[in-house]
């Protein structure tokens, strides 16, 4: 191979936490001696990783579909026998095993989540044909990415960007050739958005690309910032003058537990601002098996609805699923996800207890964590309404920030490192979210039980304290 | 108008997919079938995708009680399931973060699963080394395969990149192509003698590039897709001289590596085939090969997990690879699949039994299918088929009159488009045209799945024969 592909060579490298994480688990594994039992790896919206349990009824539905002998097995409640019978009718060959029967997804369950959305937003209909499936909310990002990339240096295409976003966001630009384009969260304000700074990034940003959407964390991500319905106006406003796409990623809709807190969709405030909005300003929104409850990041599983889209635009991005058919697993977890068991049902009753513990767990870390971290000295915390993270700022002493310049890494990567080496914690560095100045901060995720996330945030005090110690 | 539309040149240029047209009446026979709108036939057979279980093939128990067990491990309390399946899915969720499925796994894959993949690699390959760190494990192996063009292919390069493509090919590998910027550079099989690859061709394909765009790699379907051949070993080592001499990078897609029946024919994989040529061929060649749950026996096309093995590349290359690699996750519960793949049960475990009586049937069905199609296509005078080695589709020419060609012309269809859509229509079979895999001009082709039930593959051929005699006739 001569010559790598230009574009290749531009996507940034990864930080590889999560390696080093994984070869001290080895290490320990093979008996070698460190500070501490065990890594408590809580640096992505992994809840599973961490310890919290799957649904029951998604995960028995699945087996079953899986294995369908299981159809006989008394065992397992009727309504999840009925509910596997029922997706495997929508399957191929009624088996799991067979490709989905279009590239976009399976048609029943893009009725499904059609039904849903539609639910959710009060009556505002959805299209089981604006709905589109892939293996993960990030997948179906790049797809639409991969249409608004275009141009080089000066044309181009430009995405304005959350700063901080998610942290998997920027190495996706770099592979799609868009350019990141940041606008600046106030943190002092729970990291809402201001629309100022949108229209003096934006400004900004046409002197050197061409900016052409805009991307909507909602809730959050790092942040756990929920959006309130004035702000949502004032962004899509922002977009439909100034002729943006609008990317509205809102995997975390079914995690919000802030105090009076409620999520609104994009879409839902989108249609109740009159024709003028609601029939031209494109746009996407993004959900996942991932996120939320159902945590299911390891299933891969994901959809698109797509907004007042052109229909050669719709038919384009079908037909660039086709070499990569979704898997069908996941729009099965999918189904599960946009119509959970109901009232009177077998199951109703152990699903709802689940939910509103997870629900509360997440609400209780959040409340316990936040309140912890602004005890540390050196570290503040924003509250989180929504999501899974928190993302404290650090105050890191000089010497940390002189020794990172040495070593060649940014000073919030170090710091993780040693965290991670010291107490077999690992974070996330701000650096991957996008914070790349003397702003650091850390993210971690806080869907975890209880007394795991206890278990971090001592050790990440004690190492906090340990740090600022040493340098005076 | 769009925002969208403005921008992407890719949009304005797309061009509709051939089988869109079929597709789209297949569902509304589909929808009229349901309504109780009255037919020749109760139900539409589609074997025009490499789909199995669409076909009716029954999934294998193992591995569905594993992935079932790994899913909600209660299942493991009492006697439900056998021992070994208990053991296999324990030891599976150990490797799982959180002991769950639902966890992301690192960049590549799960350590032990690569291992397991890699032991698999060197047993097939009758010792030849082979290491997990070059192994990347994918959601399907032609995500693998578009990541490994996105590092060749530059698309704002002049000359443009071109990668040399068999005809025919599968489609999804050209969709690829194109969607990258890539140009696909035609070599052309030859038909009559079992779709064999002649170094000639090669060689003139590589002349037609001269001007037109800078090839890089190399890319070889072996067993085929469409056609059924399987490459001899001799062949195969011409074909890696070959590319090492005009410094080609091989893309050696071995899906059907497992669906070999022919009875003079054996699978030699690519890298296997670099080792035997010995240095320094063997330590230079760069090859990537892939490989996929999708087929064989296992036929878990929805689960969506494939592997490419990289052979040969520069440390600063696979670096980039691994960056590229990372920017998306792998299902968990498909790479627990491809290690029941490479790890079956063995005689002596519990599950063995089974496991042999299910895939024996669906080599034999196969088998029987195989002779079935050659027997039923080469029995008409203006059907024939080229013998059939490997993989799971039968690929037959049609030799259609005039007035047939005529008649699809005016519809504004491809001839072979054109007999499809009738197929589809009067017989309620669907098959896929030639013209989706490229065939030399004026040929005509069909393609579809051999791998269904025997019985389903009898109701294929009866009304096939019925319709061909049909349509022959009508316009003859």
């Amino acid at each position: 191979m001569k010559d790598v592909n230009p574009r290749v060579l531009g996507i940034r490298d990864p930080v590889s936490l999560q390696s080093l994480a994984a070869r001290i688990t080895e290490q320990i594994a093979q008996g070698e001696q460190k500070p501490f039992q065990r890594v408590i790896d809580v640096s992505c919206g992994d809840p599973h990783r961490a310890g919290m349990p799957p649904l029951s009824f998604a995960r028995q539905v699945l087996a079953v579909c899986l294995y369908p002998e299981l159809l006989k097995e008394s065992s397992f409640p009727v309504d999840v026998r009925q509910r596997a019978e029922k997706l495997l009718g929508a399957c191929n060959g009624g088996s799991v095993g067979s490709y989905s029967a279009s590239s976009c997804g399976i048609p029943q369950i893009q009725k499904s989540v059609a039904e849903f959305i539609t639910r959710r937003d009060g009556g505002v209909a959805s299209d089981p044909e604006d709905i589109i499936f892939s293996s993960g909310s990030q997948k179906t990002l790049k797809l639409v990415l991969h249409l608004l990339s275009s141009g080089q240096g000066p044309t181009q295409t430009g995405l304005l960007t959350p700063l901080p976003c998610p942290h998997t966001l920027p190495m996706l630009l770099d592979e799609v050739g868009v350019k990141l384009v940041p606008y600046q969260l106030l943190e002092e304000r729970g990291w809402a958005i201001d629309l100022e700074e949108l229209h003096r990034a934006l400004k900004a940003a046409r002197r050197h690309c061409e900016p052409r959407a805009i991307y909507i964390s909602n809730p959050g991500n790092p942040t756990g910032h929920v959006q309130d319905l004035k702000t949502i106006e004032e962004v899509i406003r922002f977009a439909a003058s100034e002729r943006l796409v609008l990317l509205v990623e809102e995997v975390y809709q079914d995690s919000v537990f802030g105090q009076d807190k409620k999520f609104l969709s994009y879409k839902k405030v989108l249609f109740e601002m009159g024709a003028s909005f609601s029939e031209s300003v494109e746009m996407v929104s993004f959900h996942s098996i991932s996120a939320g409850t159902m945590g299911e990041c390891g299933l891969r599983g994901g959809y698109m609805e797509v907004i007042n889209m052109d229909l050669l635009v719709k038919n384009f991005l079908t037909s660039m699923q086709g070499p990569s058919s979704p898997p069908v697993l996941p729009q099965l977890a999918l189904e599960i996800m946009v119509n959970p068991p109901s009232p009177g049902d077998a199951s109703y009753e152990v699903f709802t207890q689940e939910i509103l513990q997870k629900v509360e767990t997440l609400a209780q870390n959040a409340q316990r964590a936040c309140e912890f971290l602004n005890a540390v000295p050196g570290m503040s915390c924003q509250p989180a309404m929504g999501g899974v993270f928190l993302y404290p700022r650090l105050h890191l002493p000089a010497e940390i920030i002189q020794e990172a310049q040495r070593s060649g890494l940014r000073a919030d990567v170090l710091y993780c490192k040693k965290l991670l080496e010291e107490e077999g914690v690992c974070l996330g560095p701000g650096s991957e979210n996008g914070h790349d100045d003397e702003n650091y901060h850390i993210r971690l995720c806080i869907s975890a039980p209880t007394a795991v996330l206890e278990d971090v945030l001592k050790r990440l005090r004690s190492f906090h304290l340990w740090i600022q110690d040493r340098h005076h | 108008m769009s925002v969208l539309q403005e921008i992407s040149s890719d949009v304005r240029n797309m061009k509709q997919m051939e089988n869109f047209v079929l597709f789209r009446r297949t569902n509304e026979i589909k929808e009229e079938l349901r309504r109780g709108v009255r037919k020749s036939y109760r139900e539409v057979i589609d074997v025009s995708w490499g789909d199995p279980h669409r076909a009716g093939v029954k999934p294998l128990s193992f591995v569905r009680q594993v992935l079932a067990a790994c899913l909600y491990s209660e299942l493991m309390d009492g006697d439900k399931l056998m021992v070994d399946v208990k053991q296999r899915a324990q030891r599976l969720l150990g490797t799982c973060a959180g002991g769950s499925v639902g966890s992301y796994c690192a960049t590549a894959g799960i350590p032990q699963t690569l291992q397991s993949v890699s032991q698999y690699i060197m047993r097939r390959d009758g010792g030849v080394p082979c290491h997990p760190e070059n192994i990347y494990i994918s959601p399907g192996s032609q995500w693998a395969l578009t990541n490994i063009l996105k590092v060749l292919v530059n698309s704002e390069a002049s000359p443009r990149t071109g990668v040399l493509i068999p005809v025919p090919c599968h489609s999804t590998t050209i969709i690829s192509l194109t969607t990258l910027g890539a140009v696909a550079v035609p070599y052309y099989l030859r038909e009559e003698r079992g779709w064999a690859l002649e170094m000639e061709e090669l060689q003139r394909a590589l002349d037609s590039a001269k001007g037109v765009c800078n090839p890089v790699a190399l890319y070889m379907i072996n067993p085929g897709n469409p056609a059924g051949y399987v490459q001899s070993r001799k062949s195969i080592q011409e074909v890696i001289r070959f590319a090492a001499e005009k410094k080609l990078f091989l893309l050696a897609d071995e899906v059907f590596q497992d669906c070999v029946y022919g009875k003079e024919s054996e699978f030699v994989s690519y890298k296997r085939a670099l080792a035997e040529i010995g240095a320094p061929l063997s330590d230079s060649v760069e090859l990537a090969s892939f490989h996929t749950a999708s087929k064989g026996l296992m036929g878990e096309c929805g689960l969506r997990t494939g592997y490419v093995e990289l052979v040969n590349l520069d440390p600063a290359v696979m670096k980039h690879i691994n960056n590229l690699f990372s920017t998306n996750s792998c299902p968990i519960l498909g790479q627990i699949a491809l290690d029941v793949m490479v790890n079956p049960p063995q005689p002596g475990d519990p599950s063995y039994p089974l496991y042999l009586k299910e895939t024996q049937h669906i080599r034999a069905s196969l088998a029987q299918n195989v002779r079935r199609v050659e027997e039923v296509i080469n029995s008409f005078p203006d059907f024939s088929c080229q013998p059939l080695e490997g993989g799971a589709f039968a690929f037959p020419r049609l030799f259609l009159p005039p007035k047939a060609i005529e008649r699809a012309k005016e519809a504004g269809l491809q001839p072979d488009t054109f007999y499809c859509l009738r197929l589809l229509e009067e017989a309620g079979v669907l098959f896929s045209p030639g013209t989706e895999y490229g065939q030399k001009e004026g040929t005509y082709h069909i393609r579809f799945c051999i791998m269904t039930p025997s019985d389903t593959m009898e109701e294929i051929l009866r009304r096939l024969s019925a319709f061909h005699e049909q349509f022959m006739k009508e316009f003859s």
